[in-house]
């Protein structure tokens, strides 16, 4: 099983079509996070202000959500007019998942803003926009963070599925393994898949932290 | 000057927050909206900024129909302090107080200079600017809540229960500073509590709201312990507001007496014949506690030989305070101390009583009800 590896891993093609499909898989899992994570915004934002929208919104988002994913893959085509093998598919379809998943998270991350802070912010004068993106939203992110992370891993993980139906990324190699066979390319790569997910988190983290400076702050002995 | 002319606010679900009601607070005064919850007092506050608009009836700020002016643009102008602070956790101190000189449009660097001269003026060190607001205590927040009240120096301030969320010592401590400032601003405060005790403290005049939104009794303190308007206002100021109007009775009448004394270290031979009670004081001649009468010494008198004394009275201040002093301590004897805490003399509760007696007092400190 090594022998193989280091053979596969040997060959400067399999190097490049591995570096490829790995960009591609980058490409097709963050591009619908932030397209997803743009449009939960406003829509759980709405959700959170108009009270007879929220419930039609909410459970919107979790029948999208229980649609298996292959099925998209294969009717998005038909529906929207693009090629069976367009990764613009993999592209809308993740982003209907990740919007989907986030909705309900943005809601209550937006509640979960104190109301004495939001009411002090109007009684301040800020108007309904501005309150949202300077106040609102910042105290938002500690809760949105955990959701966002859970939504990166799950697109990571769906691409894979896209392979089946002929888009690229790192689910090739599976079907690539499945086929030939060549067995070899399937633990490189879930070994790649699994890294990437990592390395995404951590990046999310990363940015969550700095992002929030005052969340540790508070936890620091006060009156020091 | 605030004016609420005729105001009434009703939901939709038919509830009736205000009933037609008008009030005249006063430009430079501390005017107190006071009242059981459901009496609509935050109610009234908040049509003064707009944030809640009344259904008929106008509230007027300066002679100007607050409606001629576009919400947020009048916020600004109004000073709100809100009960727990309402400061944002994601900023630091000094951002928060710089909050509506940013959003007035002044440049970064000229708002903070301001936030941190705020803060002095609070009675914060102005390092704390730096810090966020969950590292602070609940009094330290709500002086940074007042702090950013004042930032854009607006001539009215709202506070909306501020002081309720802390505790009664850092309560007390908060309105002595709220005073304080008051008397250097000079702004129109509308404060809104639900305590008596902090409405008969703080307000020149106060507003007695009932349930469902009805004025009671607007008046000076002073009155409102002395001629409640009706059975609600009697019990609501409670039980002992005979005692409490006290507090606007002037002590400067009070004569204090004298009593032996002695000072921690003394050693028997210096303690006086031990008929009656012997008042205690350390070096800085501050009292310290009392010897009961034919009480024997062993050796140096020290601390825990001592019978705790009761509150103290500082000369010239009202008289509730002498007879409090007087009432609380062991030997029946209030003690008087000056501003530094140092022993003046002593007052009995017999003597308090006679000075309210002869009624040679002025009956109650000119009020500012107009």
């Amino acid at each position: 099983m090594i022998d193989e590896l280091v053979r596969y891993l040997s060959s400067p093609s399999n190097r490049e079509v591995l570096l490829e499909q790995l960009g591609q898989h980058v490409y097709l899992a963050l591009v619908p996070l932030i397209a997803g994570v743009s449009l939960a915004l406003p829509l759980g934002r709405l959700a959170q202000r108009v009270r007879w929208l929220r419930g039609a919104l909410l459970g919107t988002a979790g029948v999208v959500y229980t649609i298996p994913s292959l099925a998209v893959f294969v009717l998005l085509p038909g529906i929207i007019g693009t090629g069976y093998t367009s990764p613009v598919n993999i592209v809308i379809a993740l982003t209907l998942y990740t919007t989907a998943l986030l909705v309900r998270p943005v809601v209550d991350a937006l509640e979960s803003v104190p109301t004495h802070v939001t009411v002090a912010a109007t009684a301040m004068g800020y108007r309904p926009h501005r309150r949202f993106l300077a106040v609102e939203l910042p105290l938002a992110v500690p809760a949105l963070t955990s959701a966002v992370r859970v939504a990166s891993v799950s697109n990571i993980s769906l691409v894979s599925v896209g392979a089946l139906v002929g888009s690229g990324g790192l689910g090739r190699l599976f079907m690539v393994g499945f086929e030939r066979p060549d067995l070899v390319q399937i633990p490189v790569g879930i070994v790649l898949t699994v890294l990437l997910a990592l390395l995404v988190d951590l990046l999310l983290v990363v940015g969550w932290r700095s992002l929030t400076p005052w969340e540790r702050a508070g936890r620091a002995v006060i009156g020091s | 000057m605030i004016e609420f002319r005729s105001v009434r606010k009703q939901y939709d679900d038919g509830t009736v927050a205000v009933q037609e009601l008008s009030l005249t607070v006063p430009a430079g005064t501390v005017t107190v909206l006071v009242g059981p919850s459901g009496c609509g007092k935050t109610t009234l506050l908040r049509m003064v900024n707009r944030m809640i608009e009344p259904s008929s009836g106008a509230v007027l700020l300066d002679g100007g129909d607050v409606r001629d002016s576009e919400p947020a643009r009048l916020r600004r102008g109004i000073g709100y302090v809100i009960q727990q602070a309402g400061l944002f956790p994601h900023r630091t101190v000094r951002d928060n107080v710089a909050t509506v000189p940013r959003l007035f449009g002044h440049g970064r660097r000229e708002a903070r200079r301001r936030a941190e001269g705020l803060l002095e003026r609070v009675g914060l060190p102005s390092e704390i600017g730096k810090r966020y607001p969950a590292q602070l205590s609940g009094g330290q927040q709500q002086r940074v809540g007042v702090a950013r009240a004042l930032a854009a120096d607006p001539p009215v301030l709202l506070m909306d229960e501020p002081f309720s969320a802390v505790d009664p010592v850092v309560r007390e401590g908060l309105q002595d500073e709220l005073l304080r400032l008051q008397g250097e601003l000079g702004k129109t405060v509308l404060f809104v509590t639900h305590d008596i005790d902090e409405a008969v403290k703080l307000g020149e005049n106060v507003a007695v709201l009932r349930q469902g939104g009805y004025l009671a009794q607007y008046a000076p303190p002073e009155q409102l312990l002395a001629e409640p308007a009706d059975d609600f206002v009697t019990s609501f100021v409670g039980r002992d507001r005979g005692y409490r109007r006290l507090s606007f009775v002037d002590s400067s009448g009070l004569r204090a007496g004298s009593v032996d004394t002695v000072r921690i270290g003394d050693t028997s031979a210096d303690v006086p014949s031990q008929a009656g009670w012997v008042l205690v004081l350390d070096t800085h001649d501050r009292p310290r506690g009392w010897l009961p009468p034919e009480a024997t010494i062993h050796g140096q008198l020290t601390e825990d030989q001592l019978i705790a004394g009761g509150s103290l009275h500082t000369g010239g201040a009202p008289l509730r305070g002498a007879l409090d002093a007087a009432l609380s301590s062991p030997s029946g004897l209030g003690v008087v101390v000056d501003e530094d805490g140092v022993y003046l003399g002593v007052v009995t509760a017999r003597q308090v009583l006679e000075i309210l007696e002869s009624g040679r007092h002025p009956a109650v400190s000119e009020g500012a009800f107009r």
